[in-house]
């Protein structure tokens, strides 16, 4: 009985991050952070930057998940384990998208 | 004890003291309830990803083929709103995260605040998002039988792009695409806000105040997770080279 | 050497236990509303029976058909038809749930020393689910058919066909989420409920070969589930996706098709290989060979079956630079299924084996799926493709995996259970024989499916010219065997749930956590939590274990 209080109990410990609470000026902080880049793809779209529109909206875009992801999602105070399935979820769909487009790329390129 | 006498004891102790009334039979502690609900509300949003990822999947391939028609399907949608749609979502997002605070140091006045702001933020979401979609059936541009090409061919407005009228008839696949994919974020939005209506309930029941924060913390979860499709839904839907 | 490891309790004195999940609530509504995963079980194991049994009917229609060179049983577009949902249900509403939602649910928790999966609620959500995608399919098929294929391939789906594809379609995203739940319970309680002392390398092998299914099962269904939206739409509001007239691709189509389910033949094998693990090691008596590698060969199947699913597409027009890649990626895979068969090669050389009924269906899956196995390695070849695909190659090709591979390894694990499901031995003599009549009758059906079409056959056509006709009538007849290989079971394992020996805790001496426990199994599980002390597969602890038994007893 007691190794498998021990093991609860350290399972508990390893995990202890998961109880972490986060204060609200961290949630205003990602809030209005938030806001301003909307605000700033917005803006940014009316600027031509030719190809470089779609890179900088998305890079935004990508900026904007990362901080819900981490902070609004606790992501980081979280354990390894929900790092790693987020990691899991992008490298998926990762691999649809540019699995997919080996094909679409280079079905242009005509024959052997 | 052999499992035999475990088996006829059951029948006459009552369940064991000692453990709060919402942990399950099945798990040794509240902790271990815990890190399973929330791992397991990860892994079901990450079957929401590769659900939309297939939608997004389909976009990229179109949008390369057919970018003129997506520039000119894009500018057609009212930024005004695409961008205070995403200010509102963004606020909801901030409200659903005061919630989970709320219902961390278990106060249940200010739980129930938040989780209606979430509820009203979600409706002002689907009444701007109502709003666009009835501009679209007004101007013909849904994909259908009164799909209408003719804004593209002969823009009203003298400094738009005119289209030829092979690349304009692939507007339909960029509104096809815009109604699918907002379409069912619109749908996760609907799950989401009747969900609300039930967990404000139950935190008017106190249920989630006294230590059992995992169904408001799970649900969160779920909304950011709506937030984020949309996060990435308005640049690619509504920011496609604006400036034109 | 003995030939038999099966000890039984003294069958004068033995009685079942007294309380155990069978009997603990009486009543449909207990069965109904359960939370006990070994009750889902057993509602999943009725509910893929009786749809094997329909997709069994259906593939036996469809082999009286080709007995003759003409369409003369029925037409081809009911043909069509009949082939269509044979595929539909056998792959969605029997192969996928086969043995994951059946043994899978039933042992997971065991194994791991827990007292249920991590979310039983999602777990009854998860066949009630099912249940309704299968009434969809059902309905669908009773309303008039469908007649795409199992594949749904646009535009013949969305704008040629007038059949049921909607609702047809519709069963199959339903079914995908009860798969998507079965895949998350299993993740979670592999993550969070393993017993104190339960390393990740002291799981079995089973648990090991599931967790890599749920992980396909998670991160594949989903975009199934959004392409067949997508088809729906199209059909409902002409949507243009995959419409070429409108600009789509339907290209598009089968990369978001394939990209689930070609990495779901592997939801389909991957539970079959975790049960043979077992079985293999149990009657040889013996650890598994490599058991570190036999592990991570299921991970890596599991991951490798992500990159390969353009091989599916090589003579639809994809870029042949592309295909290239793809084409390289396929063998891969062949890798990790390669390292399996050694290693349970290797787990029989100098073990003690005996010839249980479970290790003759294990032998049967090792020879079947070794020979489909390889045979995919011709297909993933992009030359030897073009001339193979669409034939009856093909079809024999995944009939040897997936019937000789996945439903071997099925009657095996369910052989090999039984006695723990339900408390009493199965017949030995008629299962053993039932074992080798399957092998047989399924050699006779589908090796000569292989020349069919080598020498060109395509599949899915009602009538052929009649030269192929011998090889066509051997397949035919050998389906009769097979048949009646499959009807056995169907009878001798209910007569056994009221005539079978009883069985007592542990018949095979094996070593799983879910043998120490009385069968059938408490509700609870276990009495208390175990503590997991020793590595899987060992037999030495087992042996010292009884030994130390009759010692206190004796």
């Amino acid at each position: 009985m007691d190794l498998h209080n021990e093991t609860v109990e350290h399972n508990r410990a390893e995990h202890a991050g998961e109880m972490h609470i986060v204060r609200p000026p961290v949630y205003l902080g990602i809030f209005f952070a938030l806001l301003v880049l909307t605000a700033l793809t917005t803006g940014m779209s009316y600027v031509d930057l030719g190809v470089f529109n779609a890179v900088i909206a998305l890079a935004i875009a990508c900026f904007k998940a990362s901080l819900v992801v981490l902070f609004f999602m606790h992501i980081h105070y979280s354990s390894r384990l929900l790092k790693m399935t987020v990691g899991a979820g992008l490298f998926t769909f990762m691999l649809l998208i540019s699995l997919t487009m080996t094909d679409y790329i280079s079905r242009a390129w005509g024959r052997f | 004890m052999d499992s035999q006498a475990y088996a006829s004891a059951t029948d006459t102790l009552p369940a064991e003291h000692g453990h709060p009334p919402f942990l399950r039979h099945h798990f040794e502690s509240v902790s271990q309830q815990r890190e399973a609900a929330n791992f397991g509300m990860w892994v079901f949003l990450l079957t929401e990803v590769m659900f939309f990822g297939g939608m997004f999947c389909a976009y990229l391939i179109f949008r390369n083929w057919y970018h003129p028609a997506f520039v000119a399907g894009s500018n057609t949608l009212d930024i005004t709103l695409g961008t205070t749609n995403t200010a509102v979502l963004i606020a909801s997002s901030f409200t659903m995260a005061m919630s989970v605070y709320a219902a961390e140091i278990r106060r249940r006045g200010m739980l129930m605040f938040f989780l209606a702001c979430t509820i009203v933020l979600g409706f002002v979401f689907l009444g701007i998002k109502g709003v666009e979609y009835h501009q679209k059936f007004v101007d013909h541009h849904v994909p259908g039988p009164s799909f209408s090409i003719e804004e593209f061919v002969h823009p009203s407005n003298p400094k738009a792009l005119a289209l030829t009228p092979d690349m304009a008839e692939k507007t339909q696949l960029y509104f096809s695409l815009y109604f699918l994919m907002t379409g069912m974020h619109a749908l996760h939005m609907i799950i989401g806000i009747s969900l609300l209506f039930f967990l404000l309930w139950r935190a008017y029941q106190g249920a989630y105040t006294e230590g059992h924060v995992m169904p408001i913390e799970n649900f969160g979860l779920y909304w950011h997770f709506v937030d984020i499709i949309w996060i990435f839904l308005f640049p690619l839907l509504y920011l496609i080279s604006r400036y034109r | 050497m003995s030939s038999t490891i099966i000890s039984l309790p003294d069958q004068t004195t033995a009685r079942l236990p007294r309380k155990s999940y069978l009997n603990q609530e009486y009543g449909l509504k207990s069965w109904l509303l359960t939370g006990d995963h070994k009750r889902i079980a057993i509602l999943y194991l009725i509910s893929i029976t009786f749809f094997f049994i329909i997709g069994g009917i259906l593939a036996g229609l469809i082999r009286m058909e080709l007995l003759t060179p003409a369409a003369d049983l029925m037409a081809t577009d009911t043909y069509n038809k009949v082939f269509s949902m044979h595929g539909i249900i056998m792959i969605f509403l029997f192969l996928v749930p086969s043995v994951p939602a059946t043994i899978g649910n039933f042992l997971i928790p065991l194994m791991v020393g827990a007292r249920d999966l991590a979310f039983p609620k999602i777990n009854l959500l998860s066949w009630y689910l099912y249940v309704i995608g299968g009434i969809f399919i059902l309905a669908a098929m009773v309303l008039g058919g469908v007649d795409t294929g199992w594949t749904f391939t646009t535009p013949l789906s969305t704008h040629y066909l007038n059949t049921h594809v909607v609702t047809a379609a519709m069963g199959i995203f339903i079914a995908g989420f009860a798969s998507i739940f079965t895949g998350l319970n299993f993740i979670v309680t592999v993550h969070r409920m393993r017993c104190p002392g339960m390393t990740w390398f002291r799981l079995p092998l089973f648990v090991w070969g599931h967790y890599a299914t749920s992980i396909i099962m998670i991160l594949g269904t989903p975009v199934l589930a959004i392409t067949l939206v997508l088809v729906a739409m199209e059909r409902l509001f002409d949507i243009g996706v995959f419409d070429p007239t409108k600009g789509g691709d339907p290209l598009l189509f089968q990369h978001l098709f394939w990209f689930y389910s070609h990495p779901a033949v592997y939801i389909m094998i991957l539970p079959g290989m975790a049960v043979i693990s077992e079985v293999i090691s149990t009657f040889s008596r013996k650890r598994v060979f490599g058991y570190t590698a036999v592990a991570f060969s299921s991970v890596a199947i599991a991951v490798f079956g992500f990159l390969v699913w353009e091989h599916h597409m090589f003579i639809m027009g994809v870029s042949q630079y592309s295909a290239l890649v793809f084409s390289l990626l396929t063998m891969l895979v062949a890798v990790p299924s390669a390292i399996k068969i050694f290693n349970w090669a290797m787990t029989m050389y100098q073990g003690s084996i005996t010839f249980e009924t479970p290790m003759l269906y294990a032998f049967g899956f090792f020879g079947l799926f070794t020979i489909g196995g390889l045979t995919g390695v011709f297909l993933a070849t992009m030359g030897m493709d073009i001339h193979l695909t669409e034939t009856y190659f093909v079809v024999a090709h995944f009939h040897f995996v997936m019937v000789g591979g996945m439903l071997m390894a099925y009657l095996a694990g369910i052989h090999f259970w039984w006695p723990k499901m339900t408390g009493r031995m199965y017949p030995e003599a008629i299962s053993k024989l039932a074992a080798v009549v399957t092998f047989i009758g399924f050699i006779v059906t589908f090796f000569p499916q292989f020349l069919l079409g080598y020498l060109g056959m395509p599949r899915r056509y009602a009538a052929y010219p009649a030269d192929f006709q011998v090889l066509n009538v051997f397949s035919t007849a050998g389906a009769s065997i097979l048949g009646i290989g499959y009807l056995l079971p169907l009878f001798y394992l209910p007569w056994s749930l009221i005539y079978g020996k009883i069985a007592g805790d542990n018949p095979w001496q094996a070593t799983g956590l879910e043998w120490q426990i009385q069968s059938p199994p408490l509700t609870e599980n276990f009495v208390e939590i175990p503590i997991m002390d020793h590595e899987a597969y060992d037999y030495e602890w087992l042996a010292n274990k009884t030994q130390h038994e009759v010692q206190t007893v004796g």
